[in-house]
């Protein structure tokens, strides 16, 4: 007797995989962070640098268009931070605010004008034209955030806070300079210039 | 699956609609495919996107009442590259009035072809003058001097150079003199 294969051998029963793909995707999709927006997007130069940025502990100044703007990670910091610059300034937060501005992405305005953002919807704060964190010598806001922002990540994660600037390619050096300058004059030697991944064979 | 009896069970002799039973089956090829094809998407893009961060250390801020250290070098090993407007890049070898043999001012581009094998080539040159002093460590020096007018594309070019060449010891300078400046400006 000859042996005959079934015909049906020939499809093979896909639902197990299927399964399989599916649980994959949906845990990559969950894991994969949401982007979150930025207040000012910048196209960043690229290296050839491999080490990734961290992912706590930094504060991230973005320079682009001459304006500054100024990030911070980790809800906590952030709140401390707002809290000892609402000291300094005299600025009256409430509880809210402040808690809507942990959850904020970076801001770009002298800290009197810091409550009608936090009151914006977020998709308002990228069209409203933030005219950048003060950062003259006169009225160097950016100075003091750098400033509380390293005592406050100080006192919650008990580690030195990481600088990391974010620089638009066209920007001219000075702007970067001053900046640098800012980081300077605190003592801040070591930080990281944040850039895109550029090919091997560059 | 669902059937549907119509008739009140009289005429047994009526067809049934049936559904096939090959048609329970769904073929899941396409599917699959799908599915792996946003798995490889969702994988690369979360790790891929990632910015990257070049760690810069700068020296100690001289104070200004303080009188700035002179520290003496070997102007056979440092070369001092120049950073211009529209991506120009003078670089030269030892001091400007007396540079060393072939490290005259001279433009160059950014990239593999320009600065890079220049800089390849002088670290060779310096590591065999130095081992010739019999202090084979004291590599190259690189002085950055990003004008005003330089964008910080240029700055991160240069300074990604410096990693690609491995050059030991590099600074960032900003003061100019006059010559430098007008050799920079000139052309």
């Amino acid at each position: 007797m000859a042996v005959k294969m079934s015909k049906k051998a020939t499809s093979i029963d896909m639902t197990a995989m299927c399964d399989v793909s599916f649980l994959l995707l949906t845990f990559f999709i969950l894991t994969a962070t949401a982007k979150v927006p930025e207040a000012m997007p910048v196209d960043m130069p690229s290296s050839t640098v491999q080490s990734k940025l961290p992912e706590s502990n930094l504060a991230t100044i973005t320079i682009g268009k001459g304006k500054v703007f100024f990030d911070l990670k980790g809800k906590q910091v952030r709140i401390q931070a707002l809290e000892k610059m609402a000291e300094k300034y005299g600025v009256e937060f409430t509880e809210e605010d402040k808690k809507e501005f942990s959850l904020m992405e970076g801001f770009g305005v002298p800290i009197g004008n810091l409550k009608q953002i936090i009151e914006m919807k977020s998709a308002d704060r990228t069209k409203a034209d933030q005219p950048g964190v003060p950062k003259d010598s006169l009225d160097n806001q950016l100075a003091e955030w750098v400033q509380f922002a390293r005592l406050a990540n100080f006192d919650v994660n008990d580690k030195e806070l990481e600088i990391a600037i974010k620089g638009d390619a066209k920007e001219e050096y000075p702007s970067i300079r001053k900046v640098m300058d800012i980081l300077q004059d605190q003592g801040i030697n070591s930080f990281s210039l944040v850039t895109g991944l550029r090919g091997k064979d560059f | 699956m669902a059937e549907l009896n119509t008739g009140d069970g009289g005429g047994g002799k009526e067809k049934k609609i049936r559904s096939k039973k090959q048609n329970s089956k769904v073929d899941l090829t396409a599917m699959v495919d799908l599915a792996f094809l946003l798995i490889t998407f969702f994988m690369l893009t979360t790790t891929l996107s990632k910015p990257k961060a070049m760690e810069l250390g700068l020296p100690d801020k001289e104070k200004p009442n303080e009188k700035p250290a002179d520290i003496k070098v070997d102007e056979n090993r440092t070369m001092t590259i120049m950073l211009g407007d529209n991506n120009k890049l003078i670089r030269y070898v030892g001091l400007l009035a007396t540079p060393v043999v072939g490290g005259a001012p001279k433009q160059f581009t950014y990239g593999k072809e320009g600065i890079r094998k220049e800089l390849i080539s002088r670290k060779v040159s310096v590591l065999a003058y130095s081992t010739a002093k019999g202090k084979p460590k004291n590599g190259m020096i690189v002085i950055i001097k990003p004008s005003k007018k330089s964008n910080y594309r240029n700055l991160i070019d240069i300074l990604d150079e410096m990693g690609i060449v491995e050059v030991p010891t590099y600074a960032i300078v900003n003061e100019f003199s006059p010559e430098e400046t007008k050799l920079l400006e000139g052309k």
